[in-house]
């Protein structure tokens, strides 16, 4: 089958702001779960996402890294509307959610593919029921459906006359993430959230399934927001990087401009923490000691400054903004910044 | 811990709160006059003026409900139609013997349950799994009032070894601890035990069968502990699971005795249930009730309570 | 590390095997379970002995002769002895089959119905909802089964109906919370919302995705109650509360043959024969089909 055949299927959004209009804008992005410890326990709130800012331009593939419980998957459910806004707001290629866009919409331009392989799939569905759902769900027919996903399947590598019937307990781990990026993509997205989706897998199987999303990018012309804790493999994929810490964003930069000299000294402990394969570069010293706080009761100014190494007295007191050191380089430290009173202080 | 159990406490009261509103609806569901339903066939009109007042069945549900519930609460759970005698000590009486009853049966049930099911886990997939095991879906199949009967037919008629009826000699009534009343005790209390402890010892068996699939186990035998000492794990990551089915069993011996008294005559609350049910003595069943579920409730709080003290997780969960 | 972007490559790590569903492996793996065939077709011989009951050349359950009463087992014209009317025996045990076994499964069947909506309900829509259901539920399970099917039906007196409406209301609570526990944990799954996110309405996603993932654990704890559904059923017209004479039914057979054990004891254990053995069947069944849709509880 050729590569280049179209594929029929509801139309995917329509490009409307031409190539300079980003994405996704997200403003002010909040996302608070409440907790409740008892009955007689006040009610608190997880502050999973607190207020970020971010863009992702068209055709840019954007990392996301951060430590676990930063809040990485929570904004990629915050695209997808699979839990619920807070506070600020989405704009889809100038559109914004709830106001010009309904999160029905907003559906078909954004898709997601899951870290956990087999529990993003349905054990009783075989794998083309799974890919056909969505276009059936969103009014194609069932016939027009099973040919989408058919071929979807031979798109992703997996030859339709052998794969189509099976289930995803019948199917390797790359296989069935595989089947997951087609189930996404025939919603016709123009976004793609890859959430830890290669995490799970074999090294080997890894760089397969990257390929083919470097392939994909291509042949869709796809945006990526792509989730990992790899920084190898986010520097191979990404054009930038956006770093996250307790539900807020510290730095955003050009991939390779970051991985070789980083602002923030979270990004540069987060990077000095990654295994080299250089002998000589090889660090003796964990760069960050513990577990990050509570996001309940985050730390007050800088969050980061339980854990910081440079940190000053200015540090707990006073927010940092963001401060734009180069062009499209972020960072939100008060080191950067000349107006925060960091250098009057005596260290 | 502190807060765990008092959650648990407070979590008791709407559950106790439930169970007193679906015993004081019994009433309201039998068919016909509330009125009639409790209250003798040969009633006076003036009686049933009389009773009409004390029940308050001239005013609206919940008020009804309020005054019914304030009367239990006070130990006055209305009086019988057959004998007109007061529901709560003839309650009181019957529950301590049912008690007994249910006593005797877990202390022959549960050890047995609890040995062989470990037995059976232990020595999983040879010939003593399969026998315990068939044993208990066997144990677990049987309806007890027919055990009871074949029993019966067993050691009181074909080998006239042990008494069938009532609970002391000449069916008498009153429990005295000497071995004339304990020959009375046996039968019902093996009928009563079979149930109970064909569930245990499946529950045992399957516990320590997962148990032993799991990592820590290989680890300890890696370690070079002896056998008995991995036992000694085993049973305590076994012991939480366990009890919390052994008090939901104990609780469950106090209905299933409600046949098995009928069987023997056994002087309990199933014995008064089914008089109570013969003669639709309303009171009396409504009664007999409330006191054997508020009686599960506390049960179930207690193991509860139990299971967090031996089981560090429950509480930080 | 670097990755060399080539084209596509196939991926080949699973080699082709013939596509089996769901139910047709757990047909195979039943069928290789001979316990459970056994169980099954002893069931299926007594189903279809109480339906055909009529038309198999039986007695007449309901006449009896007086000259007749408590004759024991072997006797010539009664294989199975007569009863304290002097019925035929065999007769009586086979038509009885008739009310035993609607008796024990008719409620379960209600409860599965009404317990599995109630637990998807709960388990799917969460929060107050599940509050409330849930919170109900509990209450109902602070009664022994057996208390509260007497309690019911003792409010509400003897009957068939009566006894298919209390044991209903019995079994629909454990149903609801083994419904509620399997429906919130596949919520949880990712494929639930990668189907939220391909734009599917709630209904939709409960019926394609939740439905079938749902059912059979709650199918398998369903079955695993119909044995003691019988035994409270028949245990209800042993205590005169469930069906009525001169209907022949095996808990109620017991009980107007308990008199007659000093004089034709195993006659008398018969009816109670029947229901140990039909539960035993039932209950190995259950083992087996849960063992075959590797469902664990």
């Amino acid at each position: 089958m050729s590569a280049n055949k179209t594929i029929t299927t509801a139309p995917s959004l329509a490009d409307i702001g031409g190539p300079r209009q980003p994405l996704i804008t997200a403003k002010d992005l909040t996302c608070h779960f409440p907790v409740r410890a008892g009955i007689l326990a006040p009610k608190k709130v997880v502050r999973a996402v607190d207020g970020i800012d971010f863009t992702i331009a068209k055709g840019e593939t954007l990392g996301v890294v951060g430590e676990s419980g930063c809040g990485k998957s929570t904004t990629a459910r915050l695209l997808i509307g699979l839990v619920p806004i807070t506070g600020g707001k989405i704009i889809y290629d100038g559109q914004e959610l709830n106001a010009d866009l309904s999160l029905r919409d907003l559906r078909r331009g954004v898709q997601m593919v899951f870290q956990d392989s087999f529990a993003s799939l349905n054990p009783r569905m075989t794998i083309e029921e799974t890919i056909a759902f969505g276009p059936k769900v969103n009014g194609v027919p069932q016939a027009e459906a099973l040919a989408i996903a058919r071929d979807l399947l031979d798109r992703i590598g997996l030859d339709p006359a052998r794969f189509a019937g099976r289930y995803p307990h019948e199917l390797s781990g790359g296989q069935r993430q595989r089947v997951n990026i087609g189930r996404a993509l025939a919603m016709r997205p123009r976004l793609l959230i890859l959430d830890e989706a290669v995490s799970a897998l074999d090294k080997s199987v890894e760089a397969q399934v990257l390929n083919l999303l470097e392939d994909l990018r291509r042949d869709f012309d796809l945006t990526y927001m792509f989730i990992s804790h790899d920084l190898n493999v986010v520097r191979f994929i990404s054009d930038r990087l956006m770093v996250m810490y307790l539900g807020e964003v510290v730095e955003v930069g050009p991939a390779e401009a970051l991985y070789h000299k980083q602002a923030h000294p979270y990004t540069a402990a987060l990077f000095s923490a990654m295994p080299s394969m250089d002998p000589d570069a090889r660090t003796q010293v964990p760069p960050l000691a513990g577990d990050p706080p509570n996001p309940i009761d985050p730390p007050s100014g800088c969050r980061f400054h339980t854990r910081c190494p440079l940190a000053k007295s200015v540090c707990s007191s006073l927010k940092p903004r963001a401060i734009t050191l180069n062009e499209g380089h972020q960072v939100a430290c008060h080191l950067h910044d000349p107006a925060s009173g960091y250098e009057e202080v005596a260290a | 811990m502190f807060t765990y159990l008092l959650r648990r406490l407070v979590y008791v009261i709407p559950v106790a709160l439930g169970v007193s509103l679906i015993c004081f609806l019994l009433v309201h569901i039998a068919p016909g006059d509330p009125l009639v339903a409790v209250m003798p066939i040969d009633a006076t009109a003036e009686q049933e003026a009389e009773m009409r007042a004390v029940y308050g069945f001239d005013k609206p549900l919940p008020v009804q409900f309020g005054i019914w519930l304030g009367n239990a609460v006070q130990g006055d759970l209305g009086r019988s139609i057959a004998t007109g005698r007061a529901v709560a000590p003839e309650v009181t009486r019957a529950v301590g013997n049912t008690l007994l009853l249910a006593a005797a049966a877990s202390v022959i049930g549960f050890p047995l349950g609890i040995f062989f099911g470990f037995m059976a886990g232990y020595l999983r997939d040879t010939v003593w799994d399969r026998i315990i095991t068939a044993t208990a879906i066997a144990g677990v199949s049987t309806p007890n009032y027919w055990l009871g009967m074949v029993l019966v037919i067993i050691f009181s008629i074909t080998l006239p070894w042990l008494p069938s009826m009532g609970a002391g000699p000449g069916g008498s009534s009153d429990w005295t601890w000497d071995w004339l009343h304990m020959r009375h005790l046996v039968l019902p209390a093996i009928t009563l035990a079979v149930v109970p402890m064909g569930i245990v010892m499946r529950t045992t068996r399957a516990l320590v069968s997962d148990i032993l699939d799991q990592d820590f186990v290989q680890a300890l035998y890696a370690k070079g502990m002896t056998n008995s000492g991995v036992l000694r794990h085993v049973a305590r990551n076994a012991a939480p699971t366990a009890l919390s089915v052994i008090g939901l069993q104990l609780g469950y011996l106090l209905g299933g005795s409600i046949l098995i008294e009928t069987v023997f005559n056994w002087p309990g609350s199933g014995y008064l249930l089914s008089v109570a049910i013969l003669q639709r003595d309303l009171p009396m069943l409504q009664g007999t009730i409330l006191v054997l579920a508020m009686f599960f409730v506390t049960l179930n709080l207690l193991v509860d309570i139990a299971q967090s003290m031996i089981d560090p997780r429950i509480s930080r969960a | 590390m670097t990755y060399t972007a080539t084209s596509t490559s196939t991926a080949l790590e699973v080699p082709a095997a013939p596509t089996v569903g769901y139910w047709a492996g757990v047909w195979r793996r039943l069928r290789r379970d001979p316990v459970s065939l056994i169980c099954a077709a002893i069931l299926l011989a007594l189903i279809f002995c109480a339906i055909f009951a009529p038309w198999l050349g039986f007695a007449d359950p309901y006449t009896g002769s007086m000259i007749a009463r408590l004759k024991p087992i072997g006797t010539p014209g009664h294989i199975l002895g007569t009863d304290e009317l002097g019925r035929d025996m065999l007769a009586r045990l086979i038509y009885g089959g008739r009310l035993t076994l609607f008796l024990g499964i008719t409620p379960v069947v209600a409860a599965f119905v009404i317990g599995t909506s109630l637990g998807l309900i709960a388990g799917y829509v969460g929060g107050w909802v599940n509050s409330m259901i849930m919170r109900v539920t509990d209450i109902f399970f602070a009664f022994p089964s057996v208390l509260l099917a007497i309690a019911i039906s003792g409010a509400l007196g003897a009957g068939v109906v009566n006894s298919l409406v209390s044991l209903t209301i019995v079994f629909i609570p454990p149903i609801t919370r083994v419904a509620e526990s399997v429906t919130a944990s596949v919520r949880k799954l990712d494929y639930v919302d990668a189907a939220r996110a391909s734009g599917a309405g709630n209904f939709t996603i409960v019926r394609v995705q939740v439905l079938g993932n749902v059912l059979g654990p709650i199918f398998v704890y369903a079955t695993s109650l119909t044995s003691v559904c019988m035994i409270i059923s028949a245990g209800l017209s042993f205590l005169g509360l469930g069906v009525k004479p001169p209907e022949p039914e095996w808990g109620l057979m017991l009980n107007t043959l308990r008199t007659a054990i000093y004089i034709n004891p195993w006659v008398a254990a018969l009816p109670g024969m029947m229901i140990f053995i039909t539960s035993l069947c039932l209950n190995l069944l259950s083992d087996g089909l849960r063992s075959a849709m590797n469902v664990r509880q």
